[in-house]
């Protein structure tokens, strides 16, 4: 099972990101869960959302505390939270910025595996908006291998609709512009 | 013959959730004996306006042949309403017995 | 076809009502339920489903609704938690004493004060003796399921009794996961069309929520509590059917890994999946331990109970309430209370844990576990404890 831990802010769509990550595998045949951080919704504030990822029926229904993969949306919330905090050392931090995942390792301290992606730069040409929380599913998907990219397409066209188009073209280019640092 | 029972016996005997299924049951009710003074009317001075018949609270004032306003003294429970709204002043209450 | 589906339980829950053809859907928003009528709302707009759907203005307008409805012989439904079940308890009891079928999804939150919006079983705990029937689910397809067994089980001539079908707040009204959601062929082969006992009509006149005198109200009260503890019967028979038309198991106590077991949890709702995990990690160290999955709390499943626990040496019993003042927690005290007549029965203990959302993970099951072995040695100082207090 492979546990995953999404940051972001209020408003940003982690949650949005955890449904389709969820619905993708779903869709594959897999089992998997998508949940927000239990609580009240405020936009802005530092939030995270989850999932976890399996072959067979998921049973644990607690929160997560170390997961496999970290994924950051707006890496001005570095500065703010410990994005690593229990992040399991063989596992995989994944952050919107326009830095070399080397610098991050640097910054974090984390040795895993970083990832990074300019998703921001990519959300404004492909969507004309900053939202990442699409963008970074391609991400997500480049460093994991946990779903293909493909199953995410129904899921956000669905969801989308007319828009779904430009936010596939941004998880698209995520997952091909994505660096990875072991 | 069987004497009318006045409620069920047994809880079996009870409808579900306590329904009542015959329409105006609660005439078997007969509130007159609860009467100390009774309306008496006053035909001469009855113009048949029937606020004594909207005010009623019990519902047993009607229209008889004549186009008059009476209390069914089975039901009436002497409150005095009637007499008290009569404008005209047709409907005295006096004491039972 | 059923088809397999992955979605927010709590929307899922509204597309299994959905399918239940409801005429009239009543209900006031509250945290964390709000997303099974707002989405039963769109449902109803999309054209959908084609019902009243009534936006009234408080928890006790829409169970009252439901009860004007139900009377005049509509399949009614309405959802809540917490504080707003608590504003519906004028109407909680009512209901069943009127016999009026409406099914009610309770997402389960702590009652105030302090506020607090998340998990746990004290909304259901304060209305546990107003006579409906009571199911708890523990996962996306048990909610769905039991939405649509929950119908069939009011409306069965022989229960015409509500029923409310709790899923724990957050934990599961809004997880994403996969389920089989059934068709509406399947649904509508399983729930015939919901012909009333007795309507409100003009044509056909019935008088429903009359008085009832001291001279009748000890049989009034025998004929409810009846009614629920034979319900019992029927709530097995419709199971019985669910199980032979979609394959899934249902009973009033669920069995996990209880083979050769000498100590068992006993869980209600969410909590059990979890403490699945924990079982399997108990039985690799080698520890005898089994799960007890309580689906049914009322009518309360006595047998069953006597049943599942005969040949254990120590019984946990997990609750999700605190019953201020009292011997134990909610369930304990029944559990015991149900017990107390056997000659053998196992060392009971009581931890009541995940308050207002308060996590509990796999390790915390093992070592209540863990503790309840060695409370057999040595009898317990306490009735119950407030898992992980701190400072305690």
């Amino acid at each position: 099972m492979i546990e995953i831990r999404w940051h972001g802010r209020g408003g940003q769509g982690a949650v949005t990101s955890v449904e389709t990550l969820a619905l993708a595998a779903i869709g594959e045949g897999q089992y998997a869960q998508g949940f927000p951080s239990f609580g009240p919704e405020r936009r802005g504030a530092p939030v995270a959302a989850f999932n976890r990822i399996d072959d067979k029926k998921i049973r644990v229904r607690s929160g997560i505390y170390n997961p496999d993969v970290v994924i950051v949306l707006d890496a001005s919330l570095m500065v703010l939270v410990n994005v690593a905090e229990g992040l399991n050392p063989e596992g995989t931090l994944i952050v919107n910025t326009a830095k070399s995942p080397e610098e991050v390792k640097t910054e974090t301290g984390f040795k895993g595996t970083v990832a990074t992606v300019d998703a921001s730069k990519i959300a404004r040409e492909e969507m004309g908006v900053p939202i990442t929380n699409t963008t970074m599913i391609g991400a997500a998907i480049k460093a994991t291998g946990l779903v293909k990219i493909e199953s995410v397409k129904e899921p956000l066209k669905k969801r989308f609709g007319k828009i779904a188009q430009k936010n596939i073209n941004a998880m698209e280019r995520a997952y091909k512009e994505l660096k990875i640092a072991k | 013959m069987e004497k009318e029972k006045k409620w069920p016996e047994t809880w079996q005997e009870l409808t579900p959730g306590c329904m009542v299924f015959r329409p105006g049951s609660t005439r078997d009710y007969h509130t007159g004996t609860w009467r100390a003074s009774r309306p008496i009317y006053d035909t001469s001075r009855c113009i048949k306006c029937g606020v004594c018949y909207i005010f009623c609270p019990e519902g047993c004032i009607s229209q008889d042949a004549d186009g008059y306003f009476m209390a069914d003294l089975d039901y009436c429970k002497g409150c005095g309403i009637c007499a008290h709204e009569c404008w005209p002043g047709a409907i005295k209450m006096v004491e039972e017995g | 076809m059923s088809e397999r589906i992955g979605m927010e339980i709590a929307l899922a829950a509204a597309e299994a009502v959905a399918l239940c053809k409801p005429d009239v859907v009543a209900a006031y928003p509250i945290t964390p339920n709000t997303h099974i009528p707002e989405h039963l709302s769109d449902i109803v707009a999309e054209g959908r489903l084609d019902a009243d759907f009534i936006c009234v203005e408080s928890e006790h307008s829409a169970l009252s609704a439901c009860c004007g409805a139900s009377g005049a012989g509509a399949r009614a439904f309405t959802a809540t938690s917490s504080q707003g079940l608590l504003y519906m308890a004028e109407v909680v009891p009512i209901v069943p004493s009127m016999r009026l079928p409406i099914v009610m999804a309770i997402g389960n939150r702590a009652l105030s004060g302090p506020i607090n919006i998340w998990n746990d079983h004290s909304d259901i705990m304060s209305q546990r003796d107003s006579g409906w029937i009571s199911m708890f689910a523990a996962d996306g397809q048990e909610t769905i399921d039991m939405m649509i067994q929950a119908f069939k089980i009011a409306e069965h001539r022989d229960v015409m009794l509500p029923v409310n079908v709790n899923l724990d707040g957050f934990q599961l009204t809004h997880v994403v996961e996969p389920m089989m959601m059934p068709s509406q062929k399947e649904v509508d082969k399983f729930l015939p069309a919901y012909k009333p006992y007795a309507a409100v009509h003009p044509d056909n006149i019935v008088s429903m929520g009359s008085l009832a005198m001291p001279e009748i109200f000890n049989e009034a009260m025998m004929a409810k509590d009846q009614v629920l503890i034979n319900s019992k019967k029927i709530i097995l028979e419709i199971w019985k059917e669910w199980e032979e038309q979609f394959g899934r198991k249902y009973e009033p106590i669920g069995e996990y890994r209880m083979e050769g077991a000498e100590v068992a949890m006993l869980t209600l709702g969410s909590m059990g999946d979890t403490a699945e995990v924990a079982i399997d990690a108990l039985r690799e160290k080698g520890v005898k331990a089994g799960l007890l999955k309580m689906k049914l709390w009322r009518p309360f499943p006595v047998e069953e109970l006597l049943k599942a626990v005969s040949g254990l040496k120590s019984l946990v019993v997990i609750d999700r309430a605190v019953s201020f003042g009292g011997p134990c927690g909610p369930v304990c005290l029944e559990v015991k209370s149900a017990l107390y007549d056997q000659k053998e029965r196992p060392l009971i203990t009581n931890y009541i844990i995940g308050l207002g959302g308060r996590d509990v993970v796999v390790a915390d099951f093992v070592k209540i576990a863990e503790q309840a072995i060695g409370a057999q040695k040595k009898k317990p100082a306490k009735a119950y404890e407030i898992y992980g207090v701190r400072g305690s």
